[in-house]
């Protein structure tokens, strides 16, 4: 049924279409679906991406940038040189399709593990931390002025969210307590450098291939504000899938991100950087929680969702490592 | 008093069927969300077996620390309280080591193959 709608939908803005094929629903929760599916065109398919939200759920949740606005975030991306999915197609009522839009679909690799042990990525792996070093730097280099309405952020603001999202779940967790202490206490006040922030750039939003990055995708969390949280939230532990002595990913180190980074004409600031490393791994602590709570609350009543709540001591694990690790007295 | 098999005894025989017979004959998207069925099924068998224990050295810890008594909630409660407003910290004596006992027992149950985990083991 959605192969017919999308058939509409394409042949009215891609000149010589004539309908779409293999349509399968990647991923999706109630509210924001994506799928793949391929243009049908006398000159060969065509791959791409529909992202979504169905018609009836219009409003994205409270953190979220919104579809239309990661649309021009992608797009803009894409002009400006960097590895982005082109933007075919924004949603209009008329298609029926809900609000969304339609993107290129890029071919490569999106899953950690296979990304960190498969032999065609072996080439890609010494040189992806400074790779992402230069596209987070062309991120944060993106003409505000350009910008869709974004959140602002900023260190204080975000203490003060997860503090809030972690005293709503009633549970005592002393790590996380000491973290939040950690944070409001060495909290670095308002950043001099204010950017866009991609909010979520890290194993599973970038699409890797076996000459590097190919693509960033999931621009849902982007916001206004330091552009060290990008370069923090990256080296989290829980992105490292056991690779915990390669702080970027699991493949690379602190020194080739940020040499990437200056490569491109924007400054470092190492402490900053520790800083969002260690409200990055509170953060991931505290969304496997509220995971834990959706699971118990709402709709959702998965196993996954029960397991990823038994996650969040791996960040109070990794916080210890941060805050008070051992065998240094 | 309940008769024999034990819960432990029970769930590890249905864990084992499923890893061993049914899991090879499943594939896609029902083939991950069994892997992560008989995960959860192994946490129980570890809590089972480890919370007791964990549980007493914990509340043992905790009324040394707080100098109080009360139910292990109620205990990780007050500790909470008094990290927040800065009456305990690093420096006061215990309460690192606790802290890291308390997750290590804690991981032991949740996520014993977690690379931090297993090197923070032989690192004490």
């Amino acid at each position: 049924m959605i192969e017919e709608q999308l058939g509409r939908c394409v042949a009215s803005w891609y000149p010589g279409a004539t309908g779409v094929t293999g349509a399968a629903k990647l991923s999706g929760g109630a509210s924001q679906e994506t799928w793949t599916f391929d243009i049908v065109h006398p000159s060969g398919n065509v791959g791409a991406i529909l992202r979504r939200a169905p018609p009836g759920y219009g409003a994205s949740p409270g953190r979220a940038a919104g579809l239309d606005a990661e649309a021009t975030l992608m797009q803009l991306a894409h002009d400006a040189g960097l590895p982005s999915p082109r933007v075919m197609h924004v949603l209009k009522p008329a298609d029926e399709l809900g609000s969304g839009f339609i993107m290129q679909r890029i071919e490569g690799e999106t899953i950690a593990r296979k990304i960190l042990r498969d032999e065609q990525f072996a080439k890609a792996r010494p040189i992806l931390a400074r790779q992402l070093g230069r596209v987070i730097a062309g991120i944060h280099g993106l003409a505000p002025a350009k910008l869709p309405k974004l959140r602002e952020m900023s260190a204080t603001k975000e203490i003060a969210d997860l503090e809030r999202e972690y005293r709503s779940f009633d549970w005592p967790r002393p790590v996380f307590e000491l973290a939040l202490r950690w944070l409001r206490e060495r909290d670095p006040g308002p950043s001099q450098q204010v950017t866009l922030v991609h909010g979520d750039f890290r194993h599973g939003n970038l699409i890797i291939g076996a000459d590097g990055v190919r693509a960033v995708l999931d621009w849902e969390l982007a916001h206004v504000g330091d552009p060290m949280e990008d370069l923090g939230w990256i080296c989290v532990n829980s992105w490292r899938f056991g690779e915990i002595d390669k702080p970027v990913g699991g493949f690379g180190t602190r020194e080739e991100l940020f040499a990437g980074y200056e490569e491109a004409g924007r400054t470092v600031d190492p402490d900053r950087v520790m800083f969002w490393e260690v409200m990055g791994t509170l953060r991931w602590g505290i969304m496997c929680c509220g995971m834990m709570q959706r699971f118990r609350q709402g709709p959702d009543h998965s196993m996954e969702r029960a397991m990823i709540g038994r996650r969040s001591s791996e960040t109070e694990i990794d916080l210890l490592r941060l805050l008070a690790p051992r065998g240094k007295a | 008093m309940q008769d024999e098999p034990t819960p432990i005894e029970l769930i590890k025989a249905v864990a084992d069927f499923l890893r061993n017979e049914i899991a090879p004959e499943i594939k896609g998207h029902n083939a991950f969300k069994l892997r992560v069925g008989i995960n959860a099924l192994d946490l129980v068998t570890r809590q089972q077996a480890l919370e007791q224990g964990s549980d007493a050295a914990e509340a043992a810890r905790l009324k040394q620390l707080l100098g109080m008594d009360g139910a292990l909630i109620e205990l990780n409660r007050a500790l909470c309280e008094k990290i927040a407003n800065g009456e305990v910290d690093l420096q006061t004596p215990g309460l690192s080591e606790h802290l890291w006992q308390t997750t290590m027992d804690k991981l032991a149950v949740d996520q014993p193959n977690y690379a931090s985990y297993k090197r923070e083991l032989g690192n004490k």
